[in-house]
């Protein structure tokens, strides 16, 4: 057996004498979705700032390509970053309201010494295009666009330094129904195209249902079922 | 919003639909008389047996806005807020009004209410919040409630528990509903009637149940096919309206839907259609009767 992409084992994560994630244990390969699903407050969002160590864990493991980070020391997590990286629900707030399309999908590659001011900028109209954006959407700013508009550029900044997990925190929740639909079948087509793993974190059953391969079920911090929304039987539920 | 017009009965639920910008906020708070400053308005909003709506917000009208923090002091425990709403229009003591605060918090099921009346709106859950702003809403038994996304912030069981309280409280003060969301299923479950907006005009205005079973305008159409079907062997990919709504301000001649529709023809690029009857309910497309059942067959 090959290592999975991502496995995270008794996963603990404590706000002062609050445990927000008690002992989660899952495991994710790479071209697969596992869905978070579970009521507000149940410890979604927490378990996703873990797994990418934007949040040190309190407690467990998270093995990421065979590698245990949560003992690593910044320094040894910062090249291994890009290749996990989160995309959020709030379209417009992942993405700074002044700051140009084509320069906030660029800042990833800036930041992490990749920019290459040759051919960067024909990367970032590559990868806004094959989000669905015109490459002119480059030189508007946030306001200027829809809230899916956002996500995609959102999801192309995401892509920008090519990584292997994507961990999506509810990123069509606030998004209707006729826009949601698309950006769903763009994640799907970037899956198939990419073979990326996605932690998809949701909390719209019938969304969850269409999209996820396993559903793990939070509450009250603890993982209380897992189901393939895909195998037979499934539709019982 | 370009030429809008809709009319609310007495104790009516009327649903407003549409992808964000379609004007369905602008639409809720212009009945509050709370367009933007530098709005170019036009247009009027009559209430019954009044001669300026706006100032009628907060007791005549009450408003449960989408961000319950916004509507509560954070300075002030909530129950004296509610009694401040209470005082704002009728004369009654501290005493009464504060017990009156009680009260709505516990209609809106509050537990242990006396209690938490004391307590700041930061330490209320999400979901209490919003409850918390639906009791200072229908405090004073006003004509119209209007709801402007009040679940979209909320998970699924938190919603259908706003809901419920929303429209129990709405029922028990006998006044009309407005109710903007992107929720079908709410609008389906709760209206009476639906307006689907889009770029900023009416797609489609009639009986939830006559719209929603069986759209006419393809923009409903779409909307609906493109939802995820709870039922049914899950699928990887849905269906799903090419591109997106229009910006403001780039609007062209003809139907601003045009550019997505699958039944565009010529003549829709040329002349933007108006609202007329069909079918028992208002839709404003040239193909109205051309849009297939069922939906599913539509995208
Ligand atoms: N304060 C404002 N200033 C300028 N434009 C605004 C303002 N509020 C809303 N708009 C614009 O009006 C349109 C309708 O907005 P809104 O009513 O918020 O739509 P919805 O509620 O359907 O999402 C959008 O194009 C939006 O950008
Ligand atoms: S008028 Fe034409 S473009 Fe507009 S919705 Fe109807 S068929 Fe589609
Ligand atoms: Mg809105």
């Amino acid at each position: 057996m090959s290592e999975p992409l991502l496995d995270v084992r008794d996963l603990v994560v404590r706000y002062g004498p609050v445990t927000a994630v008690d002992h989660v244990s899952f495991a994710l390969e790479a071209g697969e979705t596992l869905a978070l699903d579970g009521p507000s407050g149940c410890g979604k969002s927490s378990t996703a700032l873990a797994v990418l160590l934007l949040r040190r864990p309190d407690g467990g493991e998270v093995r990421f390509e065979g590698r245990e980070l949560t003992g690593l020391p910044e320094r040894e997590l910062r090249p291994l970053r890009p290749r996990m990286q989160p995309v959020l629900q709030d379209p417009y707030g992942s993405l700074s309201p002044r700051r140009r399309i084509r320069d906030a999908v660029a800042e990833p590659l800036k930041v992490r010494g990749r920019w290459d001011p040759g051919r960067g900028p024909a990367r970032v109209a590559e990868l806004l295009e094959r989000v669905g954006l015109d490459r002119s959407y480059g030189d508007r700013r946030p306001h200027e666009l829809s809230g899916g508009q956002c996500q995609r550029a959102g999801i192309a900044r995401a892509l920008a330094c090519e990584p292997r997990l994507l961990v999506l925190d509810e990123p069509v929740s606030a998004l209707d129904a006729s826009v949601r639909a698309g950006v769903l079948n763009l994640l799907a087509d970037l899956q198939d195209e990419l073979g990326l793993g996605y932690l998809f974190i949701c909390h719209d059953r019938a969304v969850v249902r269409h999209f996820a391969d396993r559903v793990v079920e939070l509450r009250e911090g603890r993982v209380t079922s897992e189901w393939r929304p895909r195998s037979p039987g499934a539709a019982l539920r | 919003m370009r030429g809008l017009s809709f009319d609310l009965h007495p104790g009516e639920v009327l649903g407003i639909v549409g992808e964000s910008g379609a004007g369905k906020s602008l639409t809720a708070r212009a009945l509050l008389g709370m367009v933007p400053r530098g709005a170019v308005t036009g247009g009027t909003v009559v209430l019954r047996g009044s001669a300026d709506p706006a100032a009628e917000r907060g007791r005549r009208i009450g408003l449960v806005p989408q961000d319950a923090l916004s509507a509560l002091s954070p300075v002030h425990p909530v129950g004296d807020q509610l009694a401040a709403a209470v005082r704002s229009v009728r004369r009654v003591s501290r005493r009464e009004a504060a017990a009156r605060a009680v009260a709505a918090l516990e209609r809106v099921g509050i537990p242990d209410a006396a209690r938490r009346a004391r307590a700041y709106p930061h330490e209320y859950s999400g979901g209490m919040r919003q409850r918390a702003v639906i009791a200072m809403a229908t405090v004073n038994e006003p004509d119209v409630v209007v709801a402007d996304e009040p679940t979209t912030a909320l998970d699924e069981e938190r919603r259908e528990q706003v809901l419920r309280v929303l429209t129990e409280q709405r029922e028990a003060v006998g006044a009309a509903l407005v109710l903007v969301t992107h929720d079908l299923d709410a609008v389906r479950r709760h209206a009476d009637r639906v307006l689907v907006m889009y770029a900023g005009r009416a797609a489609e205005l009639g009986a939830a149940g006559r719209v929603l079973d069986r759209p006419r305008a393809p923009y409903t159409a779409g909307l609906l096919a493109s939802l995820p079907r709870p039922d049914g062997p899950p699928r990887r990919r849905l269906p799903a309206l090419p591109g997106s709504p229009p910006a403001p301000g780039a609007l062209g001649a003809g139907c601003a839907f045009a550019p997505r529709c699958p039944l565009a023809v010529p003549a829709c690029r040329a002349h933007e259609p108006e609202p007329r009857p069909l079918d028992g309910r208002l839709v404003a497309c040239h193909r109205a009767a051309d849009v297939p059942d069922p939906i599913r067959e539509f995208l």
